[in-house]
């Protein structure tokens, strides 16, 4: 008994106890970046934004979420009502899942798996499913044509995203996160792949279905999308999935590109040692969430057949020479990792 | 050729971004409207009120004009003489969902008895409270007297 309490129960609840402190403090982030998204649309169209609930509005997440909660879940008749309901679970899901093997600071991690970057990859394509499954079940057309091309959408971007990943794969050696983190690449590197990280934040923003992207919710020709038919809890969860797909994306780019929980151009100064590295973790994150919200303000939304020819006609061609030039000029300049002369 | 490479180069959304970044620093154009108010000019055609003179007599002498005037048809006066020989409104209703909020009446008054103020803020939560009687505009007029008085004044030298 003694030794099933050492060996099964306290791990459990460690695990538990972490999984915790990474959910919740992402869910209240994410309640806090509908605050941030009104509030920075509001700046830029010269508005106000929420300024009634709290001072300067900053309860208005929490009304929000209680209006959400206290509102009536209306299933239509006719729906596919077990897909109907679990297709919002798994969108909400996948986006916390995901987050098991985002490295938030050198120590914790709650799975530093070897092939992290495989399982992002995995899990985030898995995310159109509940888009699919969610415009089928509601049996309304605005609904499923919304489904169908987010899930046009997605894979279009999903192959870009890839390659650009491999790219700096290519250039770390390791598909362990941390690993690319803590990579120590050659300084020009970053200058080389800085292209691959504006085509990685652009294909982000068509793969969370944001603007200029966000054709499949298309308000004015959709009226809604692929959650027209949802209401209360069961919207929220999209909702809630939207968001931390943004911040899921953004966690990525930090890692992959920003050089996730160090400080920034890596500034080895004495004052900055102080900042715990979740700090820099989280302020990189911020960052390149308004990057996202800035977006939103200023572009309009793209045709689908722009958007198409963008994806498959712009970026996968171009990704795909980079690819090639990348591990070219590694090998050229003895840089790739593994191979030792 | 440079068409493309201004496109690959992602100028002209860098240009829009930028826009939109330099308005995020412009203050804001919004009114926080139960709290602030913005101006309103002394020409203001909103809620109508019956004035008075300074003694207290009422100012219509139940010449009708406004009755007259009206397209709308929303004014209905009756009037017949008073013990002391003048000529007064025994009845003077404005109905306010009618009223299209033209000014005409004031315009047609002889003697500045009927006028619109300044106040936009009467809506009510039952039609029957809109139509107004005599009690009603002449309470209105005691209570935005002053306003009037200053707007009407304002307005006088373009007449």
């Amino acid at each position: 008994m003694q030794e099933f309490i050492t060996l099964y129960v306290m791990p459990l609840l460690g695990i538990l106890g972490k999984i915790l402190m990474v959910s919740v403090p992402l869910i209240v982030a994410m309640a806090y970046l509908t605050y941030a998204e009104r509030k920075v649309l509001a700046a830029m169209q010269l508005r106000q934004g929420p300024m009634t609930v709290g001072p300067f509005g900053l309860l208005q997440p929490i009304a929000d979420g209680i209006k959400l909660l206290s509102k009536e879940t209306i299933i239509p008749s006719g729906a596919n009502k077990i897909v109907f309901v679990i297709a919002p679970m798994i969108t909400f899901a996948l986006a916390l899942v995901a987050w098991a093997v985002i490295p938030v600071s050198p120590n914790f991690v709650i799975a530093d798996i070897n092939v992290g970057v495989l399982y992002l990859f995995a899990v985030s394509s898995l995310g159109v499913y509940g888009i699919l499954m969610a415009g089928w079940a509601s049996n309304s057309r605005y609904a499923f044509l919304g489904g169908l091309r987010s899930a046009a959408q997605m894979v279009s971007y999903e192959v870009s995203i890839g390659l650009v990943i491999i790219t700096v794969i290519l250039s770390v050696g390791s598909f362990r996160l941390t690993d690319i983190v803590m990579a120590e690449r050659p300084w020009w590197m970053a200058i080389v792949l800085l292209p691959m990280l504006v085509i990685f934040f652009i294909s982000a923003l068509a793969e969370t279905n944001r603007a200029p992207f966000d054709l499949p919710e298309g308000e004015s020709e959709l009226v809604g999308g692929y959650n027209v038919e949802y209401s209360a809890m069961t919207f929220g969860l999209f909702f809630l999935g939207e968001y931390m797909n943004m911040i899921l994306m953004s966690a990525i780019m930090t890692i992959l590109f920003l050089g996730g929980w160090l400080p920034p151009f890596g500034l080895e100064l004495a004052f900055l040692s102080w900042v715990p590295p979740f700090v820099w973790f989280a302020a990189k994150v911020c960052f390149v969430l308004f990057f996202f919200l800035w977006a939103r303000a200023t572009l309009p939304r793209f045709r689908y057949d722009q958007l198409m020819r963008l994806g498959w006609k712009v970026f996968l061609p171009f990704s795909l020479l980079y690819v090639v030039f990348v591990a070219g000029l590694l090998l050229y300049t003895g840089n790739l990792p593994g191979v030792t002369e | 050729m440079f068409r493309a490479a201004q496109q690959f180069l992602l100028l002209e959304i860098l240009k829009g971004f930028y826009m939109t970044f330099k308005y995020m620093f412009k203050p804001r154009v919004t009114i926080n409207y139960p709290y602030e108010k913005g101006p309103i000019s002394p020409r203001f055609r909103g809620e109508h009120a019956l004035r008075r003179y300074p003694s207290g007599e009422e100012r219509c002498i139940a010449c009708k004009l406004c009755e007259a005037v009206c397209p709308a048809l929303a004014i209905t006066i009756e009037a017949e003489p008073r013990e002391d020989g003048s000529r007064r409104t025994t009845r003077y209703d404005i109905d306010m969902t009618k009223c299209i909020y033209c000014g005409l009446c004031a315009e047609a008054c002889p003697v500045d008895a009927i006028v619109e103020g300044p106040n936009f803020e009467f809506s009510t939560e039952t039609r029957e409270e809109l139509y107004y009687n005599k009690e009603k505009l002449l309470a209105n007029g005691d209570r935005w007297e002053a306003q009037l008085q200053s707007n009407i004044l304002a307005d006088a030298r373009y007449r």
